[in-house]
């Protein structure tokens, strides 16, 4: 049970880096509170495995500090950090019993036998492995297995926190939703801090109270879910976060008025600066509606689906996509789109203009 | 379901019946027809029965034989898997010096037999050969020409030499397909080394480990041109395993009958032990 923070961490595979590019992850300042939930979302690649080794101390980092509670762990091994971890397929001993797979982490810390007992019974009893305590582990099913891994992370009552790391890739997708509730039961019934590994929005967005998104190795943007959809403080939060992704229009800004083809429009933030390669507008396809007047487009296809419309349209410079309620009448041919103006942000070489 | 019945798909086995019979049934058939007759030449032949089997078992040299056999490949089995395993956790996992170790490590399996025996021959000889001249320099009083516990010793560490290799190469390909994950799940419970291995890479290595124990059990059971260039069988019989024996026995007496049982038994031998080893294996893993 701990706070973690993250302190300028990056780190290269290389010897020696000469661009970004060469970096896994690179100025990574992170905070996060004991017993808290909190999900890393990304793309394969970003390096939100790297980021997880680093915590649970599989890879030592390039650069920066890893502290527990404030104090600084960066040159413990994992059994010194008393992290536990799942990993992406499950790991389990083939040749024990799940008694034994469960009891193995304490065996190793010399914990007397009696002790070992309860506590494996106690876990047990909460992950439902309690009928099967006595058969052989490699006999079980992927989620069956998936939970002894979990349960390794758990017997241990004093671990600082649990990471996942995408923990349910190999399972069906009727299990996922049952194991994804029985991971946030646990979160609130044991509270303590854990961090889950993803690229899938969905698990990262019901699991976690704060989700941290990747990409190309940095931090993005770290917020509440809410927080994610809403205001998305970088391009790629737009795109990744949300089905459909939101709408980036390029733009021009003349001192505080932004153009889009053409049109003035108005967005949430008052324009102070504009000094940058790249200025776009973004827009969720949520906060988009139809209107007499506005951005002219295209009406190009809509797709239904049951409980709402996604409709596609072209305007000058980039197509545009558009939620609608089912029931709405969408026009066709040429129409004018209006931005809700709360939820309209611009953006200076792909991060958020403030 | 119902499966549809046709005859005419017999047809397509033959191909594969016709090159088996050649290449096993029909060889294996003379064989057969010699361990159950008499012959003279001119192709005449009289029927002998079990005459020929209950011979051989009943034989002390054939027992003889049997027993060095298995002692050897007792031995030798003993010697390479855990020898083999130990080079492969130590070998390299990355960088140059896979390869460079790799091919070091296959060098004496592409070495042909007989080349192997002639190596080791002139290699261990106590007057010229380097092995067998250092050792008497070292006051060890060598010589495997003479000497049996000296001959087996160098058949051994021959065999040693030739096949290690095998092992290490399976147990190494064994090894390097075990999910990092494992080490570092290994790692977070605080396993120890040794636990890792029992737990995590012993289990892991089990098949790989149960093709090299059987394919080096076969091998040795059947080793013939090595021991037959460095030995010869000798001193005395001492090392004349049962390929040995039986050739002398064929070959060099001409007891075609006898011989052709010998063969038999010898093959029921290794068919048996190959059998019984595979289903136990094989029986855990269904369990499992």
């Amino acid at each position: 049970m701990a706070k973690v923070t993250l302190k300028g961490l990056s780190h290269s595979y290389l010897k020696t880096q000469s661009s970004d590019a060469d970096w896994a992850i690179r100025g990574v300042d992170i905070d996060w509170n004991d017993g808290g939930a909190y999900a890393l979302l990304g793309p394969s690649g970003c390096g939100k495995t790297t980021l997880l080794n680093i915590i649970s101390g599989l890879i030592t980092p390039t650069k920066g500090d890893i502290l527990f509670d404030d104090k600084v762990i960066s040159g413990l091994n994992p059994v010194e950090r008393n992290i536990a971890q799942i990993f992406q397929f499950p790991v389990i001993y083939d040749t024990m019993t799940v008694y034994d797979n469960l009891a193995f982490p304490l065996r190793n810390r010399k914990i007397p036998e009696e002790e070992i007992k309860v506590k494996v019974h106690e876990i047990a009893e909460m992950l439902e492995l309690s009928s099967t305590l006595n058969n052989r582990a490699s006999g079980l099913t992927a989620d069956g297995k998936q939970k002894i891994s979990l349960g390794r992370g758990l017997v241990r009552s004093d671990v600082n926190a649990i990471m996942f790391d995408e923990p349910l890739t190999v399972i069906d997708p009727h299990l996922k939703w049952i194991l994804r509730s029985k991971l946030k039961e646990l979160h609130q019934k044991i509270n303590r801090t854990m961090i889950y590994v993803t690229h899938d929005q969905t698990e990262a967005l019901t699991f976690a109270d704060q989700v941290v998104v990747m990409h190309e190795g940095q931090i993005v943007q770290t917020g509440t879910p809410v927080d994610l959809f809403e205001k998305p403080k970088h391009t790629f939060v737009g795109y990744f976060i949300g089905s459909p992704g939101m709408n980036v229009l390029p733009c021009q800004i003349k001192g505080n008025e932004v153009i889009v083809n053409g049109k003035k429009i108005e967005t949430h933030q008052q324009i102070k600066k504009s000094n940058f390669h790249k200025t776009e507008v973004g827009v969720r396809p949520e906060f988009i509606s139809f209107s007499n007047e506005g951005i002219p487009v295209k009406v190009l296809s809509v797709s239904n689906t049951g409980r709402h419309k996604i409709v596609d349209t072209e305007s000058e410079t980039g197509k545009i996509k558009i939620i609608a309620k089912s029931n709405e009448d969408i026009p066709s041919g040429s129409a004018f789109l209006k931005f809700k103006k709360e939820y309209t942000y611009t953006y200076g070489d792909s991060w958020i203009i403030e | 379901m119902n499966k549809t019945v046709n005859q005419k798909a017999w047809f397509f086995v033959i191909p594969v019946f016709v090159l088996v019979a050649f290449n096993a049934i029909i060889p294996l058939m003379t064989v057969v027809n010699y361990a159950f007759q008499e012959t003279f030449g001119n192709n005449v032949f009289m029927w002998e029965g079990t005459r020929w089997f209950k011979q051989i078992m009943l034989s002390e040299r054939f027992h003889a034989s049997l027993g060095r056999q298995f002692l050897f490949t007792f031995i030798i089995l003993f010697i390479q898997i855990p020898l083999g395993i130990a080079i492969a956790l130590t070998m390299p996992k990355e960088g140059v010096g896979v390869p460079v170790c790799l091919v070091l490590m296959s060098m004496p399996l592409l070495i042909p037999w007989n080349v192997v025996g002639a190596m080791w021959n002139i290699f261990a000889l106590p007057d010229i050969g380097f092995l067998g001249h250092s050792l008497n320099a070292l006051g060890f009083d060598y010589n495997f020409t003479q000497q049996i516990g000296d001959a087996w010793f160098t058949t051994i560490l021959m065999d040693v030499w030739h096949w290690t290799s095998l092992v290490v190469l399976l147990s190494y390909a064994g090894l390097r397909s075990i999910q990092p994950a494992y080490y570092q799940a290994a790692e977070i419970d605080g396993a120890s080394r040794w636990a890792i291995f029992t737990k995590i890479e012993l289990p892991k290595m089990k098949k790989v480990l149960t093709i090299a124990i059987l394919l080096r059990f076969m091998d040795s059971f059947m080793i013939y041109t090595e021991p037959f260039v460095l030995t010869g069988g000798g001193p005395g019989n001492a090392t004349a395993f049962l390929s040995i024996d039986l050739v002398k026995m064929a070959l060099g007496q001409f007891d075609l009958g006898p011989a052709a049982a010998m063969s038999l038994i010898y093959f029921f031998i290794v068919l048996l032990v190959c059998w019984v080893f595979y289903t136990l294996m094989m029986r855990n893993e269904e369990k499992s």
